[in-house]
C-alpha cells in the first residue's frame, strides 16, 4: 500500500501541470447551461485541446494511476471536466474499446479522443427506467441494416449528440434479458425526433427521442445480435465505476470554498455546522481513497470494473447531495436565488442518486452481486 | 501509486485470522461473557505476543518484527474482528518502552477518553503516549516520515508508568468483555494520540466487517414467509448499507495508516466508529428477537464497538479536527468553486 508516484507518473503530473498553467489562461468563456451550440463548442474545444496534448486518452488507457493524477491535477486547476463528452469518452467509449470489432474501434474511438463527435445514451425508455431489461424499442432486420421503432427518454445531450449508445429488442420472443442488441445510432438518420425535456433546475439537460422506423446499418451493432445485456452490463460497469470519480476532486474544492465563505459570512462560529463541514471533509477524503484503492484493484485485475463501483456511486451521489444542503445551511438567504452558482448546482445535486441507476437499484446490486442474498422479493 | 494490499500483507492478515480463529473460537467468546469479571487470559496474550502483535513495530535489532502501520492496522483489523479481549492497543504502543509489553510478560493499559480498561488486569498503568523511542524524524513541511504512519509524533510523551489512574473508580461495565474504571479529570481532555486512534479505528473496522458477515449469513439461513428473509429488501437494503459503511471506512483507516496525516486518522476514526455502531446495530435488527438476548454475539459486537466509540477522538473531537484541517486547505485553494458538471 503506497500513495507515493511512479518515476512515470510524477514526470507525467510535472508535465501536464505545466501544460495547464499556460492552456487554461486561454480558454474562452464557458458558455451558459441553456446554449448548447456553445456548449457543444466549447467542450469539444477542450478535449481537442487535450487531444493534441496528447492527453486525450487518460480515460481508458491501461495506466490508471496516471488517470488518478490527471483528474487530481485538471480539476485542482479548475480545468473543465468532460462536459458533453461524458458519454463517449467515458461509458460508449470503453465499451467500444472493450467490445468492439477492430472496425468499430477504427470508426469511433478516434473521434471520440478528438472531441469530433458527441455521444448520448438511449438505454431508459418511458416504461423501462429501473426496469432496463423490460425495454420495448424494437429492431427489426431489412438487408444489411435495422429498422429501429420505438422511444427514448432522459437522453442527456440528445440535442447535440451525433451517436447514440442504443439499446434496443432484437428478439420479442427470447427471455427478456436474451433479446437486446446494442446499437450505435447515427444521430441524424431520417425517422429521429428530439424533444427537449425542462429539468427541476430550470435547463433542458436531457430529452425525449423518438424513433420512427430509422435505418440503422447491422454493421453498428456492438456485440453479437441478442446478446445486448451482457454489452449493457459492461457499459453500466464503467459508467458506475468510473465515471463519477473525476467528481470527487470537484466536490472537495467545492466544499473548500464553501469553507471559506463559512468563515467570511461568520457562520464557521457554529459548531454544529463546522462540524458538519469537517464531517463532509472526512467523507470526501474518503471517497477519494476509495477510488484510489478500486483504481488499483482495477489495475491488478484488469479490464472493465466490477460491482464494487455500485459501493461508490451510492456513497458518492448521497454525499454530493449533503455537500449541497450544507452549502445551504451556510449561505443562508443566498442559497435560494438563483442567480448565484449554489442554487442550481443544489438542484442539480438531486439527480445524483437517480441518474445511473437510483440508489435503490444500486443497493439491490450490492446485496445481491456482492453478498450474495437471493434474487427478488422486491 | 498501487493502493493495494501486498502478497505479504494479505498473507499477514490471513494468518493473523487463522490464529484468532484457533485461540479465540466462537465458543470461548460467549463462555468469558457468561463467566462474570472478566480474567484476562494470559496464555492467549503469550500467543499474541509470540505472533508480533506487540512487537511488530520494533525495529528488528531491538528484537521486533520490523513492520509498519499499515501491517499494524492489518493486525488489529483482525483482533477487532475477532473481539480479542485485553488492552492491546495500550500494550502494543508501550512495545519498546515499557520492558516486557512487546513480549507478552506486561500487560500495559492507559486511561483514554475518560475511562480505562483492565486496570486490575494490567501490570503497568501508561502514564502517556509515545516517547523518543516512538518518534522518527518528522519528515519535509513538519509531517511524519513516510512509512511512519500515524504511529508516532504528537505533543504527548511521558513516563512508562504515569499517575494516568489515579482516583480509578470502577463501574459496571456495559461490555461484559472489557472491565472499565472511570478515571477524572485531565485524561480525558488535552491532545488525543493519534497512534491509539488509528488502531482503534482499525479494531472498530473488523467489527464493521465482522458483524456484515453475520448478518449476511443469517438473513440467508433465517426463512419467514416460506422464504430466507435475505430475499426482502429492506433487509437486504440495510445490508448492502453495512457493506458500503464497511468498504468506506477501509479505504479510510488503511489511507491514514500510509499517510500518518492526523487529520485524516481523525477522519479514519469518525467512519470507523460509525461503520461499527451503525453496522453492529443493524445486525442486532436483521437478527429479530434472537438478535436481542443473550445467545446472539452480535451485542457483544455492539458493545465493544460503544467502548471504542468512546475513546479520543470522539465524534465531536474528530469532526473538528476534520474542519480545522478543511480550514487549512481552503486557505491554500485557489480558484474559484467548480461549477456544476453536467451528467
Ligand atoms: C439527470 C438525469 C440524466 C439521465 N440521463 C440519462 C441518459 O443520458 N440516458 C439514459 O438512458 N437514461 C438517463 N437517465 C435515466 C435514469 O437512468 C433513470 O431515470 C433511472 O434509471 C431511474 O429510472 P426511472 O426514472 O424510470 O425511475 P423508476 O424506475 O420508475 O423508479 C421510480 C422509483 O422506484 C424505485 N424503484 C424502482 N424499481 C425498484 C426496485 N426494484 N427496488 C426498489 N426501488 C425501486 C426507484 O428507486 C425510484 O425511486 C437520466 C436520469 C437523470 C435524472
Amino acid at each position: 500500500m503506497d500513495f507515493g508516484l511512479t518515476e512515470e507518473e510524477a514526470e507525467f503530473r510535472a508535465e501536464l501541470r505545466s501544460w495547464l498553467a499556460t492552456t487554461l489562461p486561454r480558454l474562452p468563456p464557458k458558455p451558459s447551461p441553456d446554449d448548447w451550440p456553445g456548449r457543444r463548442a466549447y467542450d469539444t474545444h477542450w478535449q481537442r485541446l487535450l487531444y493534441d496534448a496528447g492527453y486525450a486518452h487518460l480515460h481508458w488507457e491501461a495506466a490508471p494511476g496516471l488517470r488518478l493524477v490527471f483528474l487530481e491535477e485538471t480539476e485542482l486547476a479548475g480545468a473543465p471536466y468532460v462536459g458533453a463528452n461524458f458519454v463517449g469518452l467515458l461509458h460508449a467509449g470503453p465499451t467500444i474499446a472493450a467490445e468492439g470489432t477492430p472496425e468499430q474501434r477504427e470508426r469511433w474511438l478516434g473521434p471520440i479522443l478528438r472531441g469530433d463527435e458527441i455521444w448520448c445514451q438511449g438505454f431508459s425508455e418511458p416504461d423501462a427506467g429501473s426496469d432496463l431489461a423490460s425495454l420495448r424499442t424494437r429492431a427489426v432486420r431489412d438487408g444489411d441494416d435495422y429498422l429501429v421503432t420505438g422511444s427514448k427518454i432522459w437522453t442527456s445531450h440528445a440535442e447535440i449528440a451525433d451517436w447514440c449508445e442504443l439499446l434496443v429488442r432484437t428478439d420479442p420472443d427470447a427471455h427478456r434479458h436474451r433479446g437486446i442488441s446494442w446499437l450505435a445510432l447515427p444521430m441524424d438518420a431520417p425517422g429521429i425526433t428530439v424533444r427537449p425535456l425542462r429539468t427541476l433546475a430550470g435547463t433542458a439537460e436531457f430529452a425525449e427521442v423518438f424513433l420512427d422506423e430509422v435505418r440503422v446499418p447491422v454493421a453498428n451493432r456492438v456485440g453479437a445480435e441478442n446478446d445486448g445485456w451482457r454489452v449493457t452490463m459492461v457499459t453500466l460497469s464503467f459508467e458506475r465505476g468510473t465515471a463519477f470519480v473525476g467528481e470527487v476532486v470537484a466536490c472537495r474544492r467545492t466544499l473548500a470554498a464553501l469553507a471559506v465563505r463559512a468563515r467570511e459570512n461568520g457562520r464557521w462560529d457554529d459548531p454544529a455546522l463546522r462540524r458538519r463541514l469537517g464531517r463532509l471533509h472526512t467523507e470526501f477524503t474518503a471517497l477519494w481513497r476509495l477510488t484510489q484503492w478500486n483504481v488499483s484493484e482495477a489495475r491488478a485485475g484488469g479490464g472493465v470494473p466490477g460491482p464494487g463501483g455500485s459501493v461508490f456511486k451510492l456513497r458518492y451521489s448521497g454525499a454530493r447531495q449533503e455537500l449541497y444542503e450544507a452549502a445551504a445551511e451556510v449561505l443562508g438567504p443566498d442559497a435560494l436565488d438563483l442567480d448565484r452558482e449554489w442554487a442550481v448546482d443544489r438542484l442539480s445535486a438531486l439527480s445524483y442518486t437517480i441518474a445511473a441507476g437510483t440508489s435503490q437499484i444500486q443497493r439491490n446490486i450490492i446485496a445481491e452481486r456482492l453478498l450474495g442474498l437471493p434474487k427478488g422479493g422486491a | 501509486m498501487r493502493f493495494r494490499l501486498t502478497d505479504d500483507q494479505r498473507a499477514l492478515k490471513s494468518a493473523t485470522r487463522e490464529l484468532l480463529d484457533r485461540l479465540r473460537p466462537p465458543k470461548a467468546l460467549r463462555a468469558d461473557a457468561s463467566g462474570g469479571a472478566p480474567r484476562l487470559d494470559r496464555v492467549m496474550w503469550a500467543a499474541l505476543a509470540e505472533a508480533g502483535v506487540f512487537a511488530l513495530r520494533l525495529p528488528e535489532d531491538a528484537g521486533g518484527v520490523g513492520l509498519g502501520a499499515p501491517e499494524a492496522v492489518l493486525v488489529f483489523e483482525e483482533l477487532g474482528r475477532a473481539l480479542a479481549p485485553g488492552p492491546l492497543v495500550a500494550t502494543h504502543l508501550a512495545a519498546g518502552r515499557v520492558p516486557g509489553a512487546a513480549t507478552g510478560e506486561t500487560v500495559v493499559t492507559r486511561a483514554d477518553g475518560g475511562l480505562v480498561a483492565w486496570l486490575d488486569e494490567a501490570d503497568v498503568v501508561d502514564g502517556g503516549p509515545a516517547g523518543p523511542a516512538e518518534s522518527p524524524a518528522p519528515g519535509p513541511g513538519g509531517r511524519t516520515a513516510p512509512g511512519a504512519g500515524g504511529l508516532s509524533g504528537g505533543p504527548w510523551g511521558g513516563p512508562a508508568s504515569g499517575p494516568g489512574a489515579q482516583g480509578a473508580v470502577p463501574l459496571r461495565s456495559v461490555d461484559p468483555l472489557t472491565p472499565l474504571h472511570r478515571v477524572p479529570g485531565p485524561a480525558a481532555d488535552g491532545p488525543w494520540d493519534p497512534a491509539a486512534a488509528l488502531l482503534t479505528a482499525a479494531e472498530q473496522l473488523g467489527t464493521a466487517g465482522r458483524v456484515t458477515e453475520l448478518a449476511v449469513r443469517y438473513a440467508r439461513e433465517r426463512e419467514q414467509f416460506g422464504r430466507p428473509v435475505g430475499s426482502f429488501q429492506a433487509v437486504k437494503h440495510l445490508c448492502a448499507g453495512m457493506l458500503v459503511r464497511t468498504e468506506l471506512a477501509r479505504a479510510a483507516v488503511y489511507a491514514a495508516a500510509v499517510t500518518g496525516d492526523p487529520a485524516e486518522t481523525a477522519g479514519a476514526k469518525l467512519l470507523a466508529d460509525e461503520a461499527a455502531v451503525a453496522n453492529a446495530r443493524d445486525c442486532v435488527q436483521i437478527h429479530g428477537g434472537m438478535g436481542f438476548t443473550w445467545e446472539a454475539d452480535v451485542h457483544l459486537h455492539l458493545k465493544r464497538a460503544w467502548v471504542r466509540a468512546r475513546s479520543r477522538p470522539t465524534a465531536d473531537e474528530a469532526a473538528e479536527t476534520a474542519a480545522l484541517a478543511l480550514a487549512e486547505s481552503a486557505g491554500e485553494s485557489t480558484g474559484p468553486p467548480v461549477p456544476n458538471q453536467a451528467l
